[in-house]
Order: C-alpha cells, then structure tokens, then sequence
C-alpha cells in the first residue's frame, strides 16, 4: 500500500514535469518574428518624453519618438531628424526649420508643422489646456523657464507654412540646435495628446521607429515596428521588449541562459566573462559622465584652496580605474569628458604626489592632518558603479598624509538631499551630460549660480566670480570659436581652486548574445532601430 | 462563532489606524524628496517649490494625514505620485503576482514539509528522522537570494531547464484578465501559455517556499510525536489498521491544528517577505512595487501599498482562527 502510494506520486510527479517540459520547448520553438528583449535594472516611469528625467524612461521613448534635429550616430554633433535643414539669423533670434514631408505619426495623424507648434506650446505655456501630467520639467531647465518667466528663451513659435516651422528667442542661446535634439523634446501625435493629456504618458504616439504596444508595469514594455518608418529600411526588428531585471547578476545569468538578448548595467567584475564567452559580445561606449569627489568650500579647512590641492595630489586616480573600474574608465582630469568640445587639453592634472601633499597640508596649518567625514553613495551610477568601495580607497590614500576620513552613507534620495543642502564636508557624486554641450557640465556644477542651498547642483559651493564672468558670456554667445576659448580659460581657472577631485570618466558597457547585430553604443541616445538578430 | 467573526472584523479598525499613523509618520520622517524624483537631479529649486506645493507637501503634516485618512474613508487610495495612476487601480497586478508567488510556495511548504515532519516523526531517531532535520535546519538558514542565484545558475544558465526570471516568456501574448496567470491562461485556455507560466512559478517559488517549509517540517514532526505517543493511535495500531492509515488519517488530524497555525502566519509573512524573491527573480509583485515608492518617496503608495497588505495579513489570520474552530469542534470562540 506506501510503497504503491510512493510510486504513483513520483510517477505523478515525472508525468507533470514532462508535460511541462514539453510546453517549455514549444514556447521556444514559436516565434518565428525577429524579437528582441533588452534586459535593464528598473522600469521607466512614463512614455510621455518631455515628462521624465529618468534613463530608463528615456531608452524607451527614444525607440518610438523622434526629434527635429538628432545627434549624429557616432558623436553628438547635430544632424537633421524630422526637420530636413534649417537657417538661422544673424543675431540667432530666428531660426527656420524646414520639415520631412513624408512622415506620419504612429496612430496616422501627419506630421507637420502644426504639431511641431502644438508640442511647443503645450510645453511652455502653463495655461495650455494640455499642459498636463507632469511638471515638464527638461523645458523649464533648457530654455530658461516657461512662457512668461524673466528667463526665458523661445519667444514664439510659429508655422510658416505646412512644413516650415520658425522659432523667435527672445535672446540667443548658444546651445539651442543641441538642446532640440534631447529626448526630451520629441514631438509626439496631437490628436492622441489632446485625447488624454494625462494617459499619453501610458500611451505613448510618436513617429518613431518602433510602436507602442502594451506595458506591464514592472516587467516589460513590449513596441512593434513601425512599417512605415521614414528611414527606409529600419528598424529591421519586429519586436522590441525592455525587461526589467533589477538585480545585476540575475540579469547576467538571464543573458547566459538565453531569456534576454541584450543588457546594460553589467557588473565591472562580470565583463571579463562576457570577454571569455564565446556566445556573447561585449560593447563599450565611452560615457558623456563625470564622477567627482566634491570638497565643500565653505566648510573648515576646504576653504582653504591649499588643503584642496593636497587632496588632489593624494587621490590615486589610475589606481581606482585599474581596480574598480575593471579598466572600464579613463581617469578625470577636468569636469567634463574629453569627447566634449570646448575640452582643455592643455590642463595639466596634479599628479599623484604624497610629499607634496603632505607639504601643502603643512604649508595650509594641517601637518598632523585632520579629521573629516566623508560622503559616499551607495546606490550603483553610471559614473561610478560602487561608491562605497570608491570611497574606501580615497580613505587610504587620505589615511597616508594624516586625514582620517569618516565614511558615511545614506540611501540615494537623502544623499542627494543632504548634499544638495551642504551638510557634508567631502562627498562622492557625478554627472551623466544631457546634450554634450560645456555649458551643461561647467555651469551646472561649477557656477556660483548653482551652489545654493537646498537643491545645489555645486555641492562643492565653489564660488568664483572669474568663472562665473566666463561662463555667463559663454552663454550669450553664439561663436563657437570664441565660446571654446571662454570654456577653456575657465578650466584653466577650476583646476587652479580645486574645489573637486575629477575622479573617471565612465566607460558604459553592454552585454550582448553574439546573435544580436548592427548595434552602436551612442554618447547620449540609444539607438536599436539598426539593430538586428541574425 | 459569528460574534467572534464580526469582533474580530471591527478590531480592524483599530490596527488599521494605527498602522496609518505609523506609516505615515515614518515614510515622512524619512529624508529626501518625491519633487526630486520627479523632476530630476537635474531640477532648479524653483520647480521643485512648485511640485512640493502642487502635491501639497508644503502643508504641515498632521492637515497631509488628515487629507490621507479622509479620502481613505471615501475608499481612494491616493495616486501614485510617479504614473499618476490611482493606486487602487494600478495595485491588482502587484497583488495578484505576489499571491500566485506566496500561494504555490505556501503549497510547496505545506506539502514538502508536512511530508518531512511526518516521515521523521515516523521514524524518529533514525537517520531518516536526522537527515530531514539537518535538511530543514540549513533550509532556514539559508538566505533567500542566495538560494535564489544558486537556483537560477543551476537550473537556468547551466541545465537550461528552467526560465530565471518574470512570471512568463514576453515573446508570448500574456493578456492579464484576473491577473492570475495560471487562472488566466486557463480561462483562456491555452495550454502553452500555462506550461510557460507555470515554468516561470518554480524557481522563485521553491526560494521562497524554503524557509517556512522547513520551519512546517518541524512544526509537524513534534507535534505528531506528541499525538503519536497518545492512546488512541496504540489502539488504531492495534486494530490492525496500516501504517499509512494510523499516521494520515488518524494521526495527522490532530496533530495539524499547530502546523495550520504556523502555515497561515507564514502566508502572511510570505506575502510581505517576497522583496528579495521578487527583485533576484524580477518577479512584478508588490514587495518590490513598495520598494520602489520607497526609493522615490513615492509617499501614498508606501502608505497604501502597507495598508493594504497589512489587512491582508489581518484578515488571513482570521481565516486561520476560523479555520481551527471548524476543524476542531472542541474550540469555541467568544465563550470566554
């Protein structure tokens, strides 16, 4: 009778898992549709590009929105998008776009330049009647506010005939061309916009390459191809899913195991395994990033430039890339990458120098050093994926010339709100640029304009009024000549004070099935419309 | 039995007004900023004045609980303050994931532990009764997302036989009806679809089941040890009655009223604990839905996302008590 009971429950058991089994190598053998899954950390937010700050948000809206103007594949110099060329006046107070004639939003509405003007003004009029569902806030931070703010850039906006479209400033702006081609500012359907205001960010039209097609929140977005997509010949997928996977290693093993085909986030430690399998493909783009170590300067003793220059010369930068990077990043020497334009090359960085160090300190009053605490992230950036660990090293270096440094940690959201208020006195942080202009690195986080309590984005609080003089006519000025020399002088200037140690410049990896092809890291954008699987 | 029912209903009050209090006050103690989640770091202070205002965060905070306790009253959940969704709306997904997953752990539990528990009570001291033990001692002690990377680089990457990750392959068209999946692709009636969602349930839910099988295994082998030892079983035995019949059918029934105890306490805890099952198995359920709002401040669907659960909790402990009282006639509620 047990014996019996056993042997129908384990031949149960076989029947149930064969079963299974076998739908398990069904579901496998099924599509037939070049389907691609591109595995991630979280969820984007919401699909209504103007509304989001987030990556994640962004990877996605990039696929089914496309922009006036866009960067080019291999740099982020400006190229044509859904605006073919364009013109600008003298003074920069008008520029005239002329629009692609062929092209149709996703639900058929055409696109034109009434929709460029209605996308416009939905932005920056507060009182528009679609002026919903999120705080836009990439409007009010690229040109200077909304409609009627002191600051603000675009005066009007106007349709010249059905396929020019003519931008007024109210002052010119230096960045303008390289601001329009943000993510942020894609042009989405203004019929389905006037719909839902609200529900588009859930529901997204666009012109892009790619169709909306269903969100499980949490899990997956799934697109589909566009088939008429106004670059012929893309996208050669019929299907795009973004998975979320929030743990690195878990997300690696699904790319081994086959469940998804694509991924970004790769732990340092696990590209060498990517280099070492013979199924996967490994791509690196040099990021648009900056990760700094800030000090701030109104607090004892950073006020004094010497001890901020000792610090410099303690940080052992070649060592943190070497062992913490995994090789994955090139050492800082100034706030902005080198693929940046207006990138002074003749600046010298402090070399790695503990005599010196411990002679500035000396020379500054500190020969037995200090104590300090010591800020650090622990939440995984793209500029730095452990900050922790980065922060420990830096301790050993500072240990060498007498600085005791505390390290202390809080979850991402009171770091940023701490350190935006000032409350440390040395602290990790970074920067990942939005449309590869000098302005977005070196008047953000170096001005003295920005280094005000609460929401600092210079939490070094480093106020000079010599950089601030250069940066503020950089912005004024159209001539890119005389903008490069402005930006130079000023980091001329910044490295001079060393309110920071530059520390890396990411290097951004992506793990692929050797399946996947076409595919082109990109410094801003990510680009899958080329991609295909063979 | 239907005084008890309804005394015990009305006590949720009471622990639900608490548990607002609570969690209000702790996700409000909590530095950092929903305005800067959703505006970016990259935010002026100007427009994060005007979402703080806009949310209503610039109120004091007692007017904030107030306005929160009294649309709770009206049954809304609040928005979630990223997707602008009304949370009771856009929770069910959550709920539904996080029940399919606690469910079929809590039936693995049962099963695999009951059956540990009473073949050692069975042969207790031999090594049959050493080993199940040893087994569910290192089954409580091992943390849950290592099992989890083990479990997912054993049966996925290197045997190939079972999906790591999500609750079903996003090459096949799942449409979320109740959101059950196994439901769902039965109501459907498509029966790849359930052999796929079914696939996906295994691992994630052999993790998750691991800890309180083992404490089950324990739970019923003393327990049966006690029950075995008494009169009656001797008397069965006696009768000539097999093995198989003395222990399932006589034994077991008294000795389950424990094991059901522990089994419905673990529902819950199953049901809260699945953060770190749901994150290495990216499962969408609500512990990892929680977890994000905490990450963003995303203040009401902490606050409601606990409520709600927290009911659940309360009320599956009702089902438990319920349940005793109908198993075992001997227990009589509200004749204190």
């Amino acid at each position: 009778m047990k014996k019996r009971v056993w042997l129908l429950s384990l031949a149960m058991i076989f029947v149930f898992s064969s079963f299974l089994m076998a739908c398990g190598k069904d579901a496998a053998e099924k599509p037939k549709e070049k389907t691609l899954i591109y595995g991630r950390g979280a969820d984007s937010k919401l699909l209504d590009p103007i509304q989001v700050t987030d990556g994640e948000s962004i990877n996605v809206t990039d696929q089914i929105f496309d922009t006036l103007v866009e960067y080019d594949r291999d740099s982020t110099q400006v190229v044509p998008g859904l605006a073919e060329s364009w013109e600008t006046s003298p003074d920069g107070l008008e520029w005239t776009f002329k629009l692609r004639q062929d092209v149709k939003f996703h639900d058929g509405t055409p696109f034109n330049a009434e929709a460029v003007v209605y996308n416009f003004n939905r932005w920056m009029d507060k009182n528009h009647p679609e002026h919903k569902g999120g705080e836009f806030p990439y409007y009010g931070y690229m040109f200077g506010g909304y409609k009627g703010d002191p600051g603000h850039v675009i005066k009007n906006v106007t349709a010249v005939d059905e396929f020019t479209v003519k931008f007024e400033l109210n002052s010119p702006q230096a960045p303008f061309l390289s601001n329009l081609a943000m993510s942020p500012f894609a042009i989405g359907s203004p019929t389905a916009i006037k719909k839902d205001p609200e529900g588009f960010a859930r529901n997204p039209v666009g012109t892009g390459a790619f169709m909306f097609k269903e969100w499980k929140q949490n899990d997956s977005i799934t697109l589909v191809k566009n088939p008429n997509y106004w670059k012929q010949g893309y996208p050669k997928l019929d299907k795009l899913i973004f998975k979320s996977i929030p743990d690195n290693s878990a997300r690696f093993t699904a790319l081994k195991s086959g469940d998804i085909d694509m991924m970004d986030g790769l732990n340092p430690n696990d590209v060498k395994l990517v280099e070492s399998d013979s199924n996967l493909q490994l791509f690196k783009q040099s990021g648009m990033n900056v990760g700094y170590l800030a000090m701030n300067t109104e607090k004892k003793p950073f006020d004094n430039p010497k001890v901020r220059q000792a610090i410099n010369h303690a940080v052992n930068k070649q060592a943190i890339v070497d062992t913490l990077f995994a090789g994955l990043a090139v050492p800082a020497v100034n706030p902005m990458p080198e693929s940046i334009w207006g990138y002074n090359k003749n600046v010298k960085d402090y070399e790695f120098d503990l005599e010196k160090a411990k002679q500035l300190l000396a020379e500054a009053g500190y020969p037995n050093g200090f104590e300090v605490e010591f800020y650090a992230m622990t939440e995984p950036r793209p500029y730095m994926p452990d900050g922790k660990k980065v922060a420990e090293f830096i301790q050993a270096d500072l240990a060498k010339i007498g600085i005791k440094a505390k390290i202390v940690t809080y979850d991402w959201q009171t770091y940023l709100d701490r350190t935006g208020k000032g409350e440390h006195a040395m602290a990790l942080l970074g920067w990942s640029g939005d449309n590869g202009d000098p302005d977005n690195f070196l008047y953000v986080l170096l001005d003295k304009d920005n280094a005000k309590a609460p929401d600092a984005g210079n939490i070094a609080f480093y106020k000079s009024d010599a950089v601030h003089d250069l940066l503020i006519k950089a912005q004024q000025t159209s001539d890119v000549k005389e903008r490069t020399q402005l930006y130079e002088k000023a980091q001329e200037i910044i490295k001079q004070d060393a309110p920071w140690v530059p520390l890396v410049h990411s290097v951004v990896p992506y793990a692929a099935s050797k399946k996947v092809t076409g595919f082109k890291p990109h410094l801003i954008n990510l680009n899958l419309d080329t991609v295909d699987l063979q | 039995m239907l005084a008890y029912t309804i005394r015990r209903l009305l006590m949720l009050i009471p622990v639900l007004i608490g548990m607002s209090i609570i969690t209000f006050a702790v996700v409000h103690a909590i530095p950092g900023d929903p305005a800067k989640t959703i505006a970016g770091e990259k935010a002026t202070p100007q427009q994060l004045e005007e979402i703080r205002h806009s949310l209503g965060l610039d109120q004091p905070f007692y007017i904030q609980y107030f306005r929160y306790v009294g649309d709770l009253l009206q049954g809304d959940l609040g928005t979630s303050l990223i997707t602008k969704v009304p949370i009771a709306e856009e929770i069910g997904p959550f709920l539904a994931a996080t029940a399919e997953l606690a469910l079929t752990s809590l039936v693995i539990a049962v099963f695999f532990g009951v059956n540990l528990g009473i073949l050692s009570a069975w042969r207790q001291n031999s090594w049959l009764d050493y080993g199940s033990m040893v087994l569910a001692l290192i089954g409580v002690s091992v943390p849950v997302f290592w099992l989890g990377l083990m479990e997912q680089w054993f049966f996925a990457q290197e045997l190939g036989w079972l999906p790591s990750n999500g609750r079903v392959d996003p090459r096949l068209d799942m449409e979320g009806i109740t959101h059950f999946y196994i439901l769902d692709a039965l109501i459907i009636g498509d029966m790849e679809l359930l052999g796929d969602v079914l696939l996906h349930l295994i691992l994630p839910a052999v993790a998750l089941a691991t800890i309180p099988m083992s404490i089950i295994a324990r739970m019923t082998r003393s327990s049966m040890l006690e029950v075995m030892r008494s009169d009656y079983i001797r008397t069965a035995r006696a009768k000539g009655l097999s093995e198989f019949w003395v222990i399932y059918k006589h034994a077991f029934k008294n000795a389950v009223i424990p094991v059901l105890t522990v089994a419905g306490l673990q529902l819950g805890m199953l049901l809260g604990g699945a953060v770190l099952t749901e994150t290495i198995f990216s499962w969408p359920g609500v512990g990892r839905y929680i977890y994000d709002a905490i990450n963003q401040r995303n203040y009401p669907v902490i606050q409601s996302g606990i409520l709600v659960l927290a009911t659940m909790f309360v009320i599956i402990n009702l089902i438990v008590d319920l349940l005793y009282a109908w198993i075992d006639k001997r227990i009589q509620y509200g004749k204190e």
